[in-house]
């Protein structure tokens, strides 16, 4: 069997092993224990749970998913338990010596950022944190912090600062209008790593009740609608930035997750697709070497980025 | 609570009911899953499995009946899913996660089921399971023809009152009766439960707190997973849920519910 293990690298040293490319994406694999009973979730390569708030967060009223051709839309709006109920509850009955589990964070200031990257990362059983500056469902801060560069540093730069020798993962939003300029500015203020892409913001009406299909009236899109466009994202990025791009966005097969190596993944997250079917990340987790085997691919890290565009 | 499991199931069955040709609503029979138990009330999520990536979701459906051979689902065709779940075949290939979700709760009382259009599904089940049937009865209110639902299965066992609701005019009467037989029940200390389309519900719910009588509600919610994990299918608690963190606040539909206390859910908040 081939092994596909990967390493993504930080500048320090501190880097995340991962037994494989597959961890499923903030948000549509709960607190990880609601798929217990779907597979084996220590054949994954890591667990990114839903994200955090220093506070718990109601969220947005309802109806807040709609299904669209090939995606969703959703504006849950970051309804979560916060970060205390998630130390003392949630963490203890995740297997964390088998799978690295990721923290997702969201704050709606610099300060809180830090204050949440300062909790989570004397956690030992949190092996990464992953920043969202990118939500499109909330009013305060989300995706506008993900859409200026200079706020966008100021976070970064508070949560490093706060996290330790924890790795920081900064999740990047499709909505900008240079994803690869706003990469290289996240960089340059110390993230160790990237991932993208959070969901594209859009919508979906009933032309009879002439209502919003969401409360919010606008959400996020997610679902192999948005492959192409992560594609895309990823591939810029990953030519702009030296540290390690995690690919987001649409994936549902194993030929997926390989897509998003070839433009330059170092490993990807599995989203919308764990709605379609609960096991279906186990399901990737297992196809993926037997198709790299098939393509006689031997290590990841060397089909990486190997696109032949000339 | 049993752990969900999920299967491929084969299609035994689709068998459509009212008007030859129409396609509206149907019996779903799969082969049955191998649960060890389920209660009525619960249900599952099915996806046929030659869906391709254009349908993103599995769809809900309240569990109707299983026998020691099949599982038996009834839905009503109402979108793209439903619309293309007619079409399923016998040998067809589903896959399905379940059981599902909490169950109603079976006392022994009077109990009324107000069961509003599909909503009757996960009635057939509870009636089949209770052990005193005899203690039980119905009202029924629908938009179809009553020939496109499976209510002779009730009419043959319990007290059966059907209301055919042809257009807004016919709501008052409807909304009459519900009531008059809830103050009945909360009378004879009885038990009431309800599954039906949310201004149904929301009116039993309404009852249910001015009357001060023990009532279940089987929420249904626009729900992408089943499984607790997308957030999207939520209702707001109200202060007497016993959960007291989660009080007042959005708890799943899929993992909390389908089935309420009346009392612990406030149906005028968190929604648009």
């Amino acid at each position: 069997m081939i092994n596909t293990n990967v390493v993504l690298k930080t500048l320090n040293g501190h880097g995340l092993h991962l037994k494989n490319p597959i961890m499923s994406a903030s948000g549509t694999f709960g607190y990880g224990t609601e798929f217990l009973p779907f597979g084996d979730i220590t054949k994954l390569g890591a667990i990114i749970v839903k994200g955090l708030s220093l506070k718990p967060r109601a969220g947005n009223p309802t109806p807040r998913v709609a299904e669209t051709p090939c995606g969703m839309l959703n504006a849950v709006g970051l309804q979560n338990d916060g970060v205390e109920a998630f130390i003392t509850k949630k963490l203890p009955e995740l297997p964390t010596h088998e799978v690295p589990v990721i923290a997702n964070i969201y704050a709606t200031s610099a300060d809180e950022f830090g204050e949440l990257a300062n909790i989570l990362s004397q956690e030992e059983k949190v092996v990464a944190l992953e920043v969202n500056i990118s939500c499109p469902n909330v009013k305060a801060g989300g995706v506008l912090f993900g859409q200026d560069p200079l706020m966008a540093q100021s976070i970064v730069q508070a949560v490093k600062k706060n996290a330790g020798n924890t790795p920081v993962i900064v999740k990047l939003s499709p909505n900008v209008t240079n994803i690869a300029e706003m990469a290289k500015a996240i960089e340059a203020s110390g993230a160790d790593m990237l991932s993208c892409i959070n969901t594209v913001t859009g919508m979906a009406v009933d032309i009879r009740s002439r209502k919003p299909l969401l409360a919010n009236i606008v959400g996020g899109l997610s679902g192999p609608a948005i492959k192409p466009i992560a594609l895309r994202c990823v591939w810029q990025v990953a030519q702009a930035v030296q540290i390690p791009v995690i690919g987001i966005g649409g994936i549902r097969s194993a030929k997926d997750v390989l897509e998003f190596i070839l433009v330059g993944a170092s490993a990807v997250q599995i989203g919308t697709a764990s709605f379609t079917d609960p096991s279906l990340i186990f399901k990737i987790a297992h196809d993926l070497p037997l198709l790299c085997e098939e393509l006689g691919i031997k290590n990841l890290e060397q089909y990486r980025n190997s696109l032949i565009t000339d | 609570m049993e752990h969900p499991i999920r299967m491929e199931l084969t299609v035994n069955d689709l068998v459509p009911f009212g008007a030859e040709g129409d396609k509206k609503s149907f019996a779903l029979t799969l082969k049955r899953p191998a649960w060890h138990c389920w209660k009525a009330g619960q249900f599952v999520m099915v996806r046929p499995t030659s869906w391709n990536s254009e349908i993103t979701w599995a769809r809900p459906f309240s569990i109707c009946r299983v026998t020691s051979e099949s599982l038996v689902l009834f839905f009503q065709v109402v979108g793209r899913g439903t619309d293309l779940m007619a079409n399923l075949k016998p040998g067809d290939k589903v896959t399905v996660w379940g059981p599902l979700g909490t169950h109603f709760a079976m006392e022994d009382k009077p109990t009324l089921l107000l069961a509003g259009g599909i909503g009757i599904a996960p009635f057939a089940g509870y009636m089949e399971q209770h052990k005193k049937p005899a203690n039980l009865s119905m009202i029924f209110s629908h938009r179809l023809p009553s020939g496109y639902y499976p209510i002779e299965t009730f009419a043959q066992q319990i007290e059966v009152e059907t209301f055919f609701e042809q257009s807004n005019d016919d709501l008052p009467k409807t909304l009459t009766a519900i009531r008059n037989k809830m103050e009945l029940m909360a009378k004879n200390n009885g038990l009431v439960l309800a599954c039906g389309p949310m201004p149904f519900l929301k009116n039993i719910w309404k009852n249910a707190l001015e009357l001060n009588v023990p009532t279940q509600l089987s929420l249904e919610q626009r729900m992408a997973c089943g499984i607790g994990a997308c957030l999207g299918c939520v209702a707001t608690t109200s202060d007497q849920y016993p959960d007291k963190e989660k009080a007042g606040l959005p708890v799943q539909t899929c993992t909390k519910g389908p089935i309420f206390w009346a009392n612990e859910l406030n149906l005028d908040a968190g929604s648009k």
